[in-house]
């Protein structure tokens, strides 16, 4: 496999590797290293990827087991990362309509949730993926997948709602 | 009558049952205009996942051949192994005459001779020693009149 049909391969899913990174790693730095460190490897392995049934499942598996590892590390060094890339966008948030800023609590709430809820959100409501994609990617059966997203999303609801009652009051 | 329809699929959609086609037609509807009152409060989160999704990374992937390295950086080794192995026997072979010299300087045949030199030898470290010893104790003696002034 040469360079441009790898590129070719990892296209469609390129972006989504991104944002599962940067839903679990908050910063984009982070997320964009976490993306460039999962094609590297499955670039590295490119003589074995037929043997896999598909590619995004696998760079999406790669994705979530390297950010979850690169958390655990983190916190054993007692660092945590910092939500730095608000201001970054601000000059855009600006320019929307005032509800940008709810769209920012949703961040905030999903970043709240565990990790393994944030996973789900993530693959479900912002990439729609299957279910049986979803479970192929983070290994678990159908039914525990819809009924922790049942729980994550009722869980942001109960954020929400409590939110948009301390906005009246 | 519509609206009964969205709440049915939004209790759906909480209870994690909901299809794709489902969550999509959700999503459409809160980025409507005309939302019914009592269920603004789920605009946000539609929302956001729209707007995630555009997120997009631009940063290029560098893809690079390592064979290539890898081959240079055993052709620098190996060459610099091959020069160190070289100047090493180079060298020794130099002082390899050097060394049987050497080793004839300062060994004695009679062993009472051997022994006058090696006494002597002692001495003159023991002396040097001494003479180390020495200007301690004047560091003592220091300590001690400073201890007499200085009474604590």
């Amino acid at each position: 496999m040469n360079q441009s049909a790898f590129i070719e391969l990892i296209n469609p899913f390129k972006d989504k590797v991104f944002r599962l990174a940067k839903r679990l790693l908050t910063s984009t730095e982070e997320a964009e290293d976490a993306t460039q460190e999962v094609m590297v490897k499955l670039w590295n392995k490119k003589e074995s990827l037929d043997s896999y049934g598909s590619v995004e499942a696998l760079a999406m598996t790669m994705t979530k087991n390297y950010c979850l590892d690169q958390l655990k590390s983190k916190r054993a060094g007692n660092l945590q990362i910092v939500h730095n890339n608000y201001t970054d966008r601000e000059p855009q948030l600006d320019k929307k309509l005032e509800d940008s800023n709810s769209l920012e609590w949703v961040q905030k709430i999903i970043s709240q949730l565990p990790e393994q809820l944030q996973i789900l959100i993530q693959l479900r409501d912002v990439e729609q993926y299957e279910f049986d994609e979803i479970a192929k990617i983070v290994n678990m059966n159908e039914t525990a997948i819809r009924v922790a997203l049942s729980r994550a999303r009722k869980k942001i609801r109960e954020s929400m709602l409590n939110t948009h009652r301390y906005g009246i009051q | 009558m519509e609206f009964n329809k969205i709440e049915d699929i939004l209790e759906k959609y909480f209870e994690g049952e909901t299809s794709i086609a489902e969550e999509n037609e959700l999503k459409e509807y809160f980025s409507s205009s005309n939302v019914a009152q009592h269920l603004e409060q789920y605009k946000p989160m539609f929302g956001y996942f729209s707007q995630v999704k555009e997120q997009k990374s631009t940063q290029e992937i560098p893809l690079k051949t390592k064979k290539r390295n890898v081959a240079w950086l055993s052709i620098a080794a190996s060459a610099v192994v091959l020069l160190g192995v070289g100047t090493y026997f180079y060298v020794s072979e130099k002082n390899a005459t050097q060394v049987v010299a050497q080793s004839e300087l300062g060994t004695y045949d009679d062993p009472e001779e051997a022994l006058a030199a090696t006494q002597k030898a002692l001495a003159l470290l023991s002396n040097k020693v001494n003479v180390g010893i020495e200007s301690v104790q004047y560091i003592n003696e220091y300590e001690q009149s400073k201890n007499k002034i200085f009474k604590q």
